[in-house]
Order: C-alpha cells, then sequence, then structure tokens
C-alpha cells in the first residue's frame, strides 16, 4: 500500500472523530460529497473507456468494475461490503474525474406518477 | 423519466428504482417479508454513525463518542428493463430517523408489519409515516400461534384513520407477501387519484389511461 505512506501522512483524526473507522480511512476522513446525493437508489454506471487515474484506491477500482452494468447505490454497497457513507464519497471521487455517470432517482412527485403506479402494479400481478 | 444529469444518460440503460419501505418492530418479519418476495437474497447495507451524527436530541442511550452500525436490509423485485421495485426494511432503532428519512425519501408507500403480541412496537412507524405523509398500511404478520384478531381490532388499538388498509398476512408466504404490497399500490392509487380529482381542471372520468 504505497499510496498510504506517501499521500496520507497527515494526521486528520481528533477527538470529535471518536474511534477510528477503519473504512473511513480509504475516504481520507471525508464523509459526504459535496453535490450529489446518492440516493439508495441511484444508478451508478461506469463510463466506458474513461482513462483510469493511478492514484485510485482499488476500492475505486472495485466499484469501477462493478458498475460496469448500471446498478444501485445500494447494492453496491452491499456488493463492496462497504458502509454507505464510504461508498458515497469512492462514488464522488469517481463523479469528480468523470469516472462513472449517476442517476438520481426522481422526486416525490414525480414518482406519484399514476402510469407508473399502474406499471408496479402490473409487476406485482405478474410475480 | 426525466434525469438529473443531462450529459450522457445513465438512465438510458438504467431502469426506473421504485423504493417501498417495510417497517415495524424488531423481529417482526421484515427481512422474512422482504426475503418472500425478493428476486434475490436480501441484501444488508450498513451505515456507520458516530454519536455525532446521531443528533444532540437523541444521544441519550448511545454510547458516548461511540460509533454504531445501522442495517438496512433491501430486497429487489425487477418488473421489466425499464422497472426494478426496491422493498427496504427500516433500522430497527427509531432513533436513527433521519436514515428513515433518506429511506423514505422518494418511497411510494410502507408497509407497516405488526405482531398482535407486540402491538405497541409497531407505533413509531405508524406515526412516522403518518406525520410524514407517506402512504402506509398496516400487515399483520399471522406467526404461527399468534392470536388472531380481526382487522378492526388492530385498527381501534393503532387509532388508524378509517381509509389505512389493515390486512393480515404470512411474511413468510410468498403469495401473501405479494398480496400485501398489491393491496399497498391500490391503497397508493386510490390516494393519487383522489388528490387529483380534487385539483381543477379536471373535467371527466376516464383520465389515467395506463400505457
Amino acid at each position: 500500500m504505497q499510496w498510504d505512506r506517501e499521500r496520507h501522512t497527515e494526521y486528520w483524526i481528533d477527538e470529535a472523530a471518536g474511534p477510528l473507522v477503519r473504512p473511513y480511512t480509504m475516504t481520507g476522513g471525508r464523509t459526504r460529497h459535496s453535490s450529489t446525493n446518492f440516493d439508495l437508489v441511484a444508478y451508478v454506471m461506469t463510463v466506458e473507456q474513461a482513462p483510469v487515474d493511478v492514484d485510485l484506491h482499488p476500492e475505486h477500482l472495485a466499484a469501477l468494475e462493478a458498475c460496469q452494468r448500471p446498478l444501485s447505490v445500494a447494492e453496491l454497497a452491499a456488493q463492496l461490503d462497504l458502509p454507505l457513507g464510504v461508498i458515497r464519497v469512492l462514488l464522488g471521487d469517481l463523479l469528480d474525474r468523470g469516472l462513472v455517470m449517476v442517476r438520481e432517482p426522481a422526486k416525490d412527485l414525480n414518482l406519484l406518477d399514476e402510469r407508473l403506479l399502474e406499471a408496479v402494479m402490473h409487476g406485482l400481478q405478474a410475480l | 423519466m426525466d434525469s438529473r444529469h443531462s450529459d450522457p444518460d445513465p438512465g438510458a440503460l438504467a431502469p426506473v428504482p421504485v423504493k417501498i419501505l417495510i417497517a415495524g418492530g424488531f423481529g417482526v418479519g421484515k427481512t422474512t417479508m422482504i426475503g418472500s418476495v425478493s428476486e434475490i437474497q436480501p441484501l444488508r447495507t450498513e451505515e456507520v454513525l458516530t454519536s455525532e451524527s446521531v443528533g444532540v436530541d437523541d444521544i441519550d442511550g448511545v454510547e458516548q463518542k461511540g460509533t454504531t452500525t445501522v442495517a438496512m436490509d433491501f430486497g429487489r423485485i425487477t418488473m421489466s428493463r425499464e422497472l426494478v421495485v426496491y422493498l427496504f426494511g427500516t433500522p430497527g432503532q427509531e432513533r436513527f430517523w433521519f436514515l428513515w428519512d433518506e429511506l423514505a425519501y422518494g418511497a411510494i408507500g410502507a408497509v407497516v408489519l405488526a405482531d398482535t403480541r407486540r402491538l405497541k412496537d409497531c407505533f413509531p412507524s405508524v406515526d412516522y409515516f403518518e406525520r410524514r405523509g407517506t402512504p402506509f398500511l398496516v400487515a399483520v404478520n399471522c406467526f404461527d400461534g399468534a392470536r388472531r384478531y380481526l382487522p378492526g381490532v388492530v385498527r381501534q388499538a393503532l387509532d388508524l384513520d378509517s381509509d389505512v388498509p389493515v390486512v393480515l398476512c404470512d411474511a413468510r408466504d410468498r403469495e401473501s407477501s405479494k398480496q400485501v404490497l398489491i393491496e399497498l399500490v391500490s391503497h397508493v392509487m386510490r390516494l393519487v387519484s383522489r388528490q387529483s380529482s380534487r385539483e381543477p381542471a379536471t373535467t371527466s372520468a376516464g383520465r389515467a389511461t395506463p400505457g
């Protein structure tokens, strides 16, 4: 783990941080992305043939691999066995680098679209 | 469905996700119900919280400066290439309301699972969805040997509005869980059509043609 020594020499743990949670070491202690929510059911997809930065963590690469086909944030977190907060930071990094595309789900009002509800109903009845 | 990002749209390939919540007290059978209708084994996603993120008001009972892992189980039903339903179990500890908010955001509705032996365990869920205005129904999980109550008795005990459906179910049974979801979606559709019929400029019946 070369990058760990080279890039994370500063100590970002303080009293307020509480006990160190290991997964957050790979996010440099960050817990939020600035502009995107990454809803549980937002879909993430890896941008094809994006140039991959050399300083990505193995977890970034695992996320890119997993999202070759569109995958929801919740499923990605379960698949990589990482807490949601960590997944969101990793995805933020990938989004900033243009390596993934994200589609947030429609807002409440759109979801109450009657045709959508009809489609859900038909789907359930066909189960 | 429109997309928030206008650049090349992953939505062209990604289905529209629909969220349904399965709530209720600890051990009432939420994950069992999810598993009975999900096409995948229920998956688990976790959120790691520090005491700070729990909020000042709720800090009692949370270990000082501790971290807590809150698990949320979920399942998936692929309806078509364009439509996927996700069933999310709410975290058992009601003090993590902000996680509930995240789960409830954009959800079309919720099932509150009730165990008649511990009916009060579902009070917080009922309160939450009433306050938030999320459509819900109460599904009484009839465990083996559990006393069977009439839905009316449960309705009265929970002081539910008259239009909130109360149904009996067996969360282990796929067909039964499916019927609960169908009942929930019917309920949501009734609410939506009632709402839109209140809006002006709706002059005739026969709107909402499917397809």
